[in-house]
């Protein structure tokens, strides 16, 4: 497939600005695609709805906003409830399994393939619920095949403050892990 | 000459359009911002405030309000620097008596406009284009100033370092206008190495003090600069001024001030004007737009392409000047002409006034919010092709 839209949704404070620039920084600096990255947020700094838009694709982006949703990110149930109604058939969905309780009837009718992470619980483990979105980003980078793992790990690292390396990492590689084993155990 | 190295942060970035206006501004030698931060463009003065003690040598001042803003840059130039404010509209509105001082006073100066929805406070965290005609109209009198419209962020910060060097050449006000969705919008950015950039110095006179006086035309139609500090005794005003800068309230000097203002921008309008087209050349269609809506229009061209329309693009880089000479041939060898704005029908006049006739112009509106649908431009082009 050469065009991803992909939405990321969930609550201010989850990190879902960042999760949407680590993936663009990742196609566009480290992948050598082009790669558009849109956001809204509310007026609060945490806890408000927030969402992260991307169009990624081998050609140069020209409108900049999702069109045909075709993959989508959610952190929070509201996201879910929000932007799920416009992934398009046969999309693909990753979820926080413990925030996001999902509709799977609606999700199979739709052909839609959908991956479930208890990225919190994940991030709490390591000591910092705060890294759960780099939890996120080693699933989606693991699952979604739009960038490749190496060039997610390179934005990871490019993209968290200087002394969370080590952190940062070990949440990315939890999420990685997690992915390709829901993926082989298909 | 070249960029000081130590304002360029080279390299490859995926960066928003206010970030990448901030380093262009840094790149290009602004070492002076004063602003009074408003969405959707405080992380203009947020990331400058924040490199600037990096970068050295420079200032930011957070001002009570966006006249303080506008008029603290005005003193920074004169102290030497080159400097700027970042606002959206209604700060615009707000600094409109000080844009008019600035091209009477003729300093180089950049604003960076990241438009939001309007009228009054509007739409704060939502794109318009209404400020395109604001940008040019705003205060009262007779000037010229410069307008550039940006569409991505590697534009933003290439087109900043143009707003710069043109402020500098020009001595005049120049708008850097970035749509709300340009300036929150992430994408690559490429910085190249400062002796890759150029920088147009300031025109400093070369006169003695003895001999200068502030508004002699030293450089072509433009007076060469001193600073403050350097020896020389000046005096400027928002006045009807002479070549001593001393107000002479008289038609006889008003009709030399205000020519020399405006002809040293028209004059030149051919070295200031910058557009690009895509498929002009033998189309019957042409669509002209700035900013954002060239991205969407790009598509919808695209799409009507494929449907057989012979349809070409115009993107104006540069507003205002416009590219007047252009857009009348393009009138007599187009079908249409067809301008797609984010506001209810601002340049679209501009574009009817040189068309003169020669075919008709359709406006396809959008009061703000959002940008256009690609179908809503596509679906003009194929009217317009009937």
């Amino acid at each position: 497939m050469a065009k991803y839209e992909i939405k990321i949704g969930g609550l201010g404070g989850q990190g879902v600005i960042l999760s949407g620039i680590i993936i663009g920084r990742a196609a566009a600096i480290y992948d050598g695609k082009y790669a558009t990255m849109t956001q809204s947020f509310g007026p609060e700094a945490r806890g408000s709805a927030a969402s992260s838009e991307l169009v990624i694709d081998t050609e140069p982006v020209g409108y900049p906003y999702v069109v045909n949703q075709n993959i989508l990110v959610v952190m929070a149930r509201g996201a879910y409830k929000e932007y799920g109604p416009r992934l398009v058939d046969g999309g693909m969905l990753l979820y926080e399994k413990d925030l996001v309780p999902i509709d799977e009837e609606d999700l199979k009718r739709r052909k839609i393939r959908y991956f479930g992470i208890p990225a919190t619980a994940f991030a709490e483990e390591l000591g910092r619920r705060i890294v759960l979105n780099i939890v996120m980003m080693g699933f989606f980078a693991a699952v979604a095949g739009v960038v490749s793992p190496e060039s997610m790990e390179k934005a990871v690292l490019a993209s968290v403050p200087k002394g969370t390396e080590k952190l940062n990492l070990s949440a990315f590689q939890k999420g990685l892990e997690y992915g390709r084993n829901l993926l082989d155990n298909k | 000459m070249k960029a000081d190295p130590k304002g360029v942060l080279t390299g490859i970035h995926f960066m928003d359009g206010n970030h990448a206006a901030c380093e262009g501004a840094l790149a290009a030698g602004c070492r002076f911002a004063a602003g009074y931060p408003i969405t959707p463009s405080t992380e203009v003065v947020e990331r400058f405030a924040a490199r600037i003690p990096v970068v050295g040598d420079g200032v930011f001042i957070q001002m009570e309000d966006e006249l303080a803003s506008s008029i603290a840059i005005q003193g920074a130039v004169w102290a030497g620097r080159k400097a700027m404010t970042v606002t959206s509209g209604p700060g615009i509105s707000l600094m409109q008596e000080h844009i008019g001082l600035a091209a009477t006073y003729e300093i180089p100066l950049v604003f960076i406009d990241v438009m939001r929805g309007g009228p009054s406070t509007g739409l704060p965290t939502l794109p318009a284009q209404g400020d395109i005609m604001q940008v040019k109209w705003g205060s009262h009198g007779d000037y010229e100033i410069i307008t550039l419209a940006t569409s991505s962020p590697q534009e933003c910060f290439d087109l900043t370092i143009k707003a710069f060097n043109l402020a500098e050449l020009y001595r005049c006000p120049v708008f850097v206008l970035l749509d709300e969705v340009v300036g929150h919008m992430l994408e690559k950015v490429v910085i190249p190495e400062a002796d890759e950039i150029e920088v147009q110095e300031r025109l400093w006179t070369k006169k003695t003090p003895e001999e200068y006086w502030p508004y002699d035309p030293e450089y072509g139609m433009i007076p060469g600069m001193v600073k403050a500090g350097d020896g020389y005794r000046i005096h400027t005003t928002g006045l009807t001024h002479d070549h001593r800068g001393y107000p002479n309230l008289n038609t006889k000097t008003q009709y030399e001030m205000v020519n020399r203002m405006i002809n040293k921008i028209k004059d030149n309008a051919d070295k200031i004007i910058e557009y690009e087209e895509d498929g002009v050349e033998g189309a019957d269609i042409v669509v002209i737009a700035y900013g954002v809506t060239t991205r969407v229009a790009k598509k919808a061209i695209e799409d009507a392409r494929k449907k057989g329309i012979k349809v070409g693009l115009l993107k104006l880089v540069v507003v205002w000047p416009m590219p007047e000479k252009r857009i009348r041939e393009i009138a007599k060898n187009a079908k249409a002409l067809i301008v797609a704005e984010g506001n209810m029908g601002q340049l679209v006049y501009e574009v009817e006034r040189l068309a003169a006739g020669n075919c008709p112009t359709t406006l396809v509106p959008h009061p703000g919010g959002g940008v256009h649908k690609p179908e809503t431009i596509e679906k003009a082009i194929l009217e317009a092709a009937k």
